[in-house]
């Protein structure tokens, strides 16, 4: 599609590259979805969304790649599929989400969101610990995401923890797990394969 | 004879006696005069419900009969169906539609309702008093049928009756039969070749002994009723003589004359002499009188030179033909809406925006290009936007939908993918996508998988200003995509406008010929949309295919066969019921002033020119009244309908208003 957009940020250039590598990573047929909005009206995330997921795809039919990629929709997606098994065309709307983080973080795009940090860490405390150690997970975010200088959300954040912590929810110590080597190749592993 | 009369009152399920009181307005119906009994009942049409009417008729020896539910339109024939099993003479049953005109429109004053209803029975006991047995009488009914206009839907009913060895005369008013489905390239959602499927039809239809086949023809006048009409066929002077005519082509080979050819949307040349599409059938020429150099100056006769078997007939003169025949089906088909109006979309002025009926022509491969699509250039188009709903769904053209352009557009989609390759850029600009068919949705689907661009909006401006280096040379097609709610710009080389489908310019005609009612679309009317939708307010008249609405080939092939049921029901059941209410002359009072015969509607009365009085004649006359009204000295008057019967039932109906004036 070689259509130019006029809005009111001027002229946008539609890349039909973009619509196609996001369709190859994805294995979707995102070209069938005619805007019903059953997927945007059963987000639970949707009203973080920049854009709710319904439009995304719009712009991803269209090849809007900036608009796109430098949403923070597709980070805020919380995989929970309810989309894709209410969509009337069979869209994995899923993978669409993925092959946008798997595109962003290629491209470098730093985006409005925190979110890839998030992940990172997240990932980060999977491979150390095995499985995830909130309290450490916590800490590290908030310390990189610069969330520490912010003391009314840090605040926030100990009272919910104490909270936590009484109802045994919150360990203080990194959980132990079997295994760990194995854990530890399959990071090795697929970060090979990309 | 002392009247016994009986009224049944329906509770309709709760549509009656959810709305009033019905045990009340039977116990009052059974203090009226002359009713032997009154009885209410859940459904009276069915068949306990007219099991107990039946009874009553043998048991109490009623001859009066008065149901009391809906509106006669709907069970009148039930009712006098059932009184005639029992043995009373149909015409003393009668109904007081106490649901459409109490319950329905009462709904909130149960009171009220109820008091209406009983002013309307007592009106119609009345009405049932004074009504006299009548005679039903009945007609014979020429077993031959008059199809008019010959498209897929005339070729279709033609086939269907003449199949059944009946005698059909299929009247078209081009020089060759198919209308407008030949000329279409493929049809959705099979994509299979147009031709593969008519011209074969097209052959029956010429092969066929019960068919005569009258091409170049025009219905002139129709007269009679239903199961015998009489109509006039004028057939234009074709200037061929098609008895000698072999269809050889000399003379259009020949011919020196070139006009843009209509069946090709102008798109092509054909000659003076000429046969529409080289498949025409009868592949017989016409000479069209207008441009013809020997009708104009009489300067040329070089296809009389050239014909091997002498068929020119310059002298040829119009020829009438009458027939008689049962029933008639007009299937005059539809045109196609002229964009140039629309001038946002550039049509007329700007190369390559053509329409559907263009673009079809392009799609055949006996059209202008072959089968290509090409640009005024000569090139392939690498991108094309196809623009939905041009004049549909529009207030200042028509309102209502056409129901194919969604399906043509995306299989002109697929045709384009297909013919030029998949990387060609197809754009839909679309309001809503309607594909509600067998086999539609999912042809939609295989469009969208192909690649196909659906924009969602209608297009604001087609223009060929650029704006950027890329939209140089191009259409820009300028429009809103209202799903994302932004101005988007798209160049294509070429724009196809889906135009809607109009009824054809001599509907007006052909109503007033066939005595045809028209809907507010302009198309025929049918007399019912669901339970008759392809009977006409005619007896007899059946309207299919576009003339009665736009719709696709398939419905409206059901729509033909459907007819043709009809036609051949009316012809093997050899008989139809006449109307028996009609009107009557009092030969005494009536002073052969004329009025009714001016004002009567099907040419039922006439004023004997020797005795000067009004003559009816029965089997025309559809009792509908309007002789009894404008009579100036009461002479003539309706069977059953009297002055007399009338009034009295008004004021029956309005006794308690006529009391307060008092």
């Amino acid at each position: 599609m070689t259509v130019q957009l006029v809005t009111e940020k001027g002229k946008e250039k539609c890349d039909p590259a973009f619509t196609k590598e996001v369709m190859e990573r994805s294995h979707s047929h995102l070209e069938r979805c005619y805007q019903c909005i059953a997927c945007s009206s059963g987000c639970p995330g949707a009203y973080q969304m920049d854009y709710p997921p319904h439009q995304l795809l719009r712009m991803v039919q269209l090849g809007l790649k900036d608009r796109v990629l430098d949403s923070n929709t597709f980070w805020i997606c919380l995989s929970c599929e309810t989309c894709a098994t209410r969509c009337p065309n069979d869209i994995e709307i899923v993978l669409v989400m993925d092959a946008l983080r798997e595109i962003a973080l290629k491209e470098g795009r730093k985006g409005t969101t925190k979110l890839p940090l998030f992940h990172a860490t997240f990932l980060y405390m999977v491979k150390m610990f095995g499985k995830v150690y909130e309290l450490g997970l916590i800490l590290v975010y908030t310390i990189f995401s610069g969330n520490i200088l912010k003391l009314k959300g840090l605040m926030r954040d100990a009272v919910l923890g104490v909270k936590m912590f009484m109802r045994g929810k919150l360990a203080i110590l990194p959980p132990r797990v079997k295994g760990k080597a194995q854990i530890k190749r399959i990071f090795q592993l697929s970060s090979k394969t990309g | 004879m002392k009247r016994k009369i009986g009224v049944y009152i329906c509770h309709c399920g709760s549509n009656i006696a959810g709305y009033l009181d019905v045990k009340k307005t039977t116990a009052y119906a059974a203090t009226l005069p002359y009713v032997v009994v009154a009885r209410d009942y859940q459904f009276m049409c069915s068949d306990p419900g007219q099991d107990m009417i039946k009874n009553d008729i043998k048991e109490l020896g009623l001859n009066g009969v008065l149901v009391c539910s809906c509106s006669p339109t709907l069970h009148l024939r039930t009712f006098r169906e059932a009184c005639a099993e029992a043995g009373l003479n149909p015409h003393l049953c009668e109904m007081a539609t106490i649901r459409e005109l109490c319950s329905w429109v009462h709904s909130h004053e149960r009171e009220n309702a109820t008091e209406k209803a009983m002013a309307l029975i007592a009106a119609g006991v009345r009405r049932v008093l004074y009504r006299n047995p009548l005679e039903t009488k009945w007609a014979p009914v020429t077993p031959n049928t008059l199809i008019v206009g010959a498209g897929i839907a005339g070729i279709q009913t033609a086939l269907e009756i003449a199949g059944a060895g009946n005698k059909v005369y299929l009247v078209e008013k081009e020089p060759s039969i198919g209308g407008r489905m030949a000329q279409l390239g493929k049809t959705f959602p099979s994509l299979d070749s147009t031709s593969d499927m008519l011209i074969p039809q097209m052959e029956a239809v010429q092969a066929n002994k019960n068919i005569e086949l009258l091409t170049n023809s025009e219905i002139t006048e129709v007269s009679g009723y239903i199961g015998n009409f009489k109509v006039t066929i004028k057939k234009k002077p074709r200037s061929v003589d098609e008895a000698k005519c072999n269809g050889c082509g000399e003379c259009w080979a020949k011919c020196p004359v070139e006009v843009p050819s209509e069946f090709d949307r102008g798109m092509s040349k054909r000659k003076a002499i000429y046969i529409p599409f080289a498949k025409a059938i009868p592949k017989i020429p016409v000479i069209d009188r207008k441009t013809c150099k020997f009708f104009l100056d009489g300067s040329c006769h070089v296809c009389a030179d050239v014909c091997p078997t002498k068929a020119i007939d310059f002298k040829q003169a119009e020829e009438t033909v009458k027939a008689e025949i049962g029933a008639c089906i007009v299937s005059t088909g539809y045109d196609t809406f002229d964009p140039t109006p629309i001038t946002q979309l550039g049509y007329g002025k700007l190369e390559n925006v053509v329409t559907s009926p263009e673009f079809e022509r392009m799609l055949s491969p006996d059209g202008p290009t072959g089968g290509n699509i090409v640009l005024k250039n000569g090139t392939a188009p690498k991108a094309v936007a196809i623009a939905h709903c041009v004049g549909s769904r529009d207030q200042n053209y028509f309102q209502y939908c056409s129901r194919v352009c969604c399906m043509y557009s995306l299989k002109y989609s697929r045709l384009l993918k297909k013919l030029l390759g998949h990387d060609t850029n197809v754009y839909q600009m679309y309001i809503d996508m309607r594909c509600f068919g067998k086999g539609h949705e999912e042809f939609y689907k295989s469009a969208s998988d192909e690649g196909v661009n659906f924009i969602r909006g209608k297009i604001g401006q087609v223009t060929n200003i650029p704006q950027s280096d890329e939209e140089k040379g191009k259409l820009i097609v300028v429009c809103e995509d209202t799903l994302l709610g932004t101005m988007i710009r798209v160049p294509v080389d070429m724009v196809v406008l889906s135009v809607a489908m109009k009824p054809r310019t001599d509907m007006e005609e052909v109503a007033r010929t066939f005595l045809l009612g028209r809907s507010a679309d302009g198309f025929f009317l049918e007399r019912h949309p669901k339970l008759d939708p392809v009977g006409t307010m005619l007896d007899g008249v059946f309207a299919v295919g576009c003339c009665q609405g736009p719709k696709d080939i398939s419905d409206t092939v059901a729509q033909a066969t459907g007819a043709a049921a009809r036609a051949l029901a009316l012809i093997s059941k050899g008989k139809v019921e006449m109307e028996a209410a009609t009107a009557s002359v009092d030969e005494e009072v009536c002073a052969g002033c004329g009025y009714c015969e001016a004002i009567c509607q099907y040419s039922a009365v006439e004023v004997d020119p020797k005795r000067k009085v009004a003559v009816v004649n029965e089997a025309v006359c559809k009792g509908c009244g309007a002789c009894a009204a404008t009579c100036p000295s009461k002479a003539m008057q309706l069977k059953n309908f009297g002055q007399k019967q009338l009034i009295d039932v008004i004021d029956e109906a309005t006794k308690e208003y006529a009391g307060l004036a008092r």
